[in-house]
């Protein structure tokens, strides 16, 4: 037999499916046995099954190469599926829906009276300095104030088995994708462990995305025309936008694709001619949205787009400048931004962040950056972090001048242990650390936390950097009702 | 469907046809320089004239001869009409629109770039005449492949009925095209020494057409000069024949939107195909028909660039 449970090294840090070794979590106990009885050829059978489904649905993602431009790769994926139980779960969903309606009153009122600035709540400076408030939306009021109708927050698990929200991605979150079609190969290779338990499905996801979408269009018609904005082929997640589309029955459009009158209404360029469309769902960011208002030099843009927007022409989702929340110092601000608007304590909790703005942080900062994770403001995907304890002291002294340079765009974290969880390395089992990205849609009633999110993987042992184009793979993710049996 | 879309299916199609039309094209050229006496003096140079792409290759070689043209016609990538390119094209093409092709069709698209690319690397084994003629075989089969997979398991929307008019105005071009070569001043018609070659060169451009067979089947006598032009233009039935070709773009305009203006070039382009007495038609003045035929083409083109792709 392959898979011992028995000599599966917890080692102190919380793992997600083994409480001990050999002795798994409740949630996870009839998974654990299924797996505990196959054989070695059985488990090759169920990864070749995954490796051809994924093959077969074509699942890849983007990666950029000097030498061959872009390139399509398999998605990395395992086979071992990540296990919430649905009551810890309703939990966390609430936190997050309390998190986002926050963060959606604090952009509005970045973009109306900014009274959390005249209240004192929220530095000024901050604003003034932050790379993604634009100017070029204040006093703009998209449908039902929200700002950020798609939203993807990170969440981790610390070594003690506390959950954290360790970012929120407001502008263009990408990753959902991967969390459906991850499901779609779960369901074909192991179709009898989801006859047998009850894991509760995610797959309504696009239809959700689409009704919240439609409900945004300006134009109250049976049909409105919803499309989805990608920057092309060349973008890392441009089989997300591809799918999405398909899924959702909507146009891929590229800026090239759409057109803006001189009444600031917008069309698409199809063989019957022009044909006017009411919601965008974009996925490029702000900054080349618009050559008349932002990037004047881009390529991927559409002149006029935000004039259509401001006339409330079109919808646009996220809405231009949402970005202003998916920051990493205002992040640092959370718990405050909830308490203030919503008047409520966070559900769950922002892990520890020194604000480099702040002197005495700072002065902490600089002399703990062996201990500590440093992340510019601004960046995603994991590139330009410092990761302390595993720096050089070169690397270290680059960021202490970095920081001084520039201490705004900085804030720091305790370096985090990750919770594992049992991933398959050739056929046996080892712990890996993980994360979890849930997506949260904000519509005009109601907001909606996807069943689970996207776990992602580090494969590597020992490795916590959990992004795709640096060596991480995924998981399906299991909220699985225990109370129904 | 988006003007985008439609666009990229039309090239896509325009790009395989174009790589599978200038396989045959030098094919032909191939077999007729083997068939004439040293005396007739033909060279390659006539290819590049007909594919009016002689400043291009003059701008990167000072040589004209057959390993030249041959490398400029199949794996030069400056040359965008090279089989290469238009492999490269069509994939890139492909790429966009990966939602409305067949996974298998994207996949074979793939594979024959692929082929394209590595059988004309390593010592140019593709172009050496040895294995040219099989490098040539497999990148026409490759195409027809793409063309079947697409006939076979796309969704025959609008999509298809641009597949279907790039395939057909490329496949009409190319075939003009084809003509050309024997056509242009390669041979004077008063020379009496080369009649007994005339037939003999004809039947190698049918055969480049795949329409030696289906000739003899039709015409059943021997291959002769206005036979065969006629066959090549004015035959409804052949699918490499002109007329063919523009009556398949026809049928798909018809099915969709905004077509009056489009639909007018191609029945003036029927009418002058069909009214031609080719009997009467000598080399300079058939090569002259053709270029009006070839205008023909492309004034169709724009007026399906302009009504559908204008951005």
């Amino acid at each position: 037999m392959a898979i011992r449970w028995g000599s599966y090294k917890v080692k102190g840090i919380y793992d997600e499916l083994i409480r001990a070794a050999g002795k798994p979590r409740d949630v996870a106990k009839p998974l654990c046995d299924y797996l505990r009885v196959l054989k070695d050829r059985e488990i090759e059978e169920y990864k070749a099954a995954a490796e051809l489904a994924i093959r077969v649905m074509g699942i890849t993602f983007t990666v950029y190469s000097e030498e061959e431009g872009s390139i399509d790769r398999a998605w990395p994926f395992d086979l071992i599926p990540r296990i919430i139980p649905r009551s810890e779960w309703l939990d966390i969903e609430a936190g997050l829906k309390q998190r986002v309606r926050a963060l959606n009153l604090f952009i509005d009122d970045l973009y109306h009276d900014q009274k959390i600035i005249k209240d004192k709540v929220f530095p000024a400076d901050l604003l003034q300095d932050s790379v993604n408030f634009r100017p070029q939306c204040m006093g703009i009021s998209p449908p039902n104030a929200i700002w950020a109708h798609i939203c993807g927050s990170d969440l981790v698990r610390d070594d003690k088995g506390t959950v954290y929200v360790l970012e929120d991605n407001l502008r263009v979150p990408s990753g959902v994708s991967y969390m459906l079609e991850n499901r779609m190969v779960m369901k074909r290779v192991f179709p009898d462990l989801f006859e047998d338990q009850n894991i509760l499905p995610v797959d309504d996801y696009p239809s959700q995305l689409y009704d919240m979408l439609a409900s945004l269009s300006p134009r109250k018609i049976e049909q409105p025309e919803v499309v989805v904005w990608t920057p092309g082929i060349y973008n890392s997640a441009y089989f997300e936008h591809a799918y999405l589309a398909q899924q959702m029955g909507a146009e891929l459009v590229e800026g090239r694709d759409l057109y803006v009158d001189e009444d600031n209404v917008v069309h698409m360029r199809t063989v019957e001619g022009l044909s006017r469309v009411d919601v965008i769902y974009r996925r490029i960011d702000d900054q080349f949205m618009d050559p008349e208002v932002f990037n004047p030099d881009s390529m991927l843009g559409v002149p006029g787009i935000m004039r259509a927007w401001k006339a409330g022409n079109v919808a646009l989702a996220n809405a231009p400048g949402a970005g202003v929340a998916d920051d990493k110092v205002v992040y640092a601000y959370v718990p405050e931004i909830i308490k203030y608007y919503l008047d409520e304590d966070p559900l769950i909790p922002n892990v520890p962040t020194y604000k480099c703005i702040n002197k005495s942080e700072r002065d902490y900062v600089l002399e703990n950056l062996d201990k500590l994770v440093v992340k510019p403001a601004n960046e995603s995907g994991g590139y330009g972090m410092l990761i302390g304890p595993q720096a050089s002291r070169k690397e270290r002294d680059k960021f202490k001048r970095l920081i001084k340079r520039d201490a705004r765009n900085y804030i720091a974290q305790p370096m985090l242990i990750l919770s594992t969880a049992p991933t398959l390395v050739g056929n046996r089992v080892e712990p890996r650390h993980l994360d979890l990205r849930p997506f949260i849609l904000s519509g005009k009633d109601d907001v909606h936390v996807t069943m689970g999110g996207l776990t992602r993987v580090a494969l590597r042992k020992g490795s916590t950097v959990v992004n795709s184009s640096q060596g991480g793979g995924s998981k399906d993710t299991w909220i699985v009702d225990m109370d129904e049996h | 469907m988006l003007s985008r879309v439609a666009e990229n299916i039309y090239w896509l199609a325009r790009y395989i046809e174009r790589a599978e039309n200038t396989a045959r094209l030098i094919n032909v050229t191939t077999n007729l320089i083997l068939d004439l006496p040293r005396s007739a003096n033909v060279g390659w140079e006539h290819i590049i004239e007909i594919m009016g792409t002689e400043a291009l290759y003059n701008e990167y070689y000072d040589a004209i001869d057959e390993r030249h043209i041959l490398r400029f016609m199949i794996a030069d990538v400056h040359n965008t009409g090279s089989i290469l390119s238009s492999l490269q094209c069509a994939r890139d093409n492909a790429r966009t629109i990966r939602d409305i092709i067949p996974r298998e069709t994207w996949e074979s698209i793939n594979d024959l770039y692929h082929i394209g690319k590595t059988s004309t690397q390593a010592g140019m084994a593709g172009i050496a005449r040895k294995n040219r003629y099989q490098y040539l075989q497999k990148i026409i089969l490759g195409a027809q492949t793409i063309t079947g997979q697409l006939a076979g398991t796309m969704y025959h929307d609008i999509g298809y009925d641009f597949l279907r008019m790039g395939r057909n105005l490329e496949r009409a071009d190319m075939t003009t095209r084809i003509i050309d070569v024997r056509s242009a001043d390669l041979l004077e018609e008063e020379h009496e020494s080369l009649t007994p070659y005339e037939n003999i060169q004809w039947m190698s451009v049918l055969k480049s057409l795949t329409g030696y067979q289906m000739y003899r089947r039709i015409i059943q006598v021997r291959v002769r000069r206005p036979d065969v032009l006629k066959f090549l233009l004015q035959e409804k039935r052949f699918p490499r024949a002109f007329y063919h070709a523009v009556c398949e773009v026809e049928s798909c305009l018809n099915n969709l939107p905004r077509n009056m203006s489009v639909l007018e070039h191609v029945a003036e382009l029927q009418n002058k195909v069909l009214a031609a007495n080719l009997d009467k038609l000598k080399q300079a003045e058939l090569h002259r028909f053709i270029d009006v035929l070839q205008f023909g083409l492309m004034q169709t083109h724009t007026g399906i660039t302009e009504t559908y792709f204008a951005k």
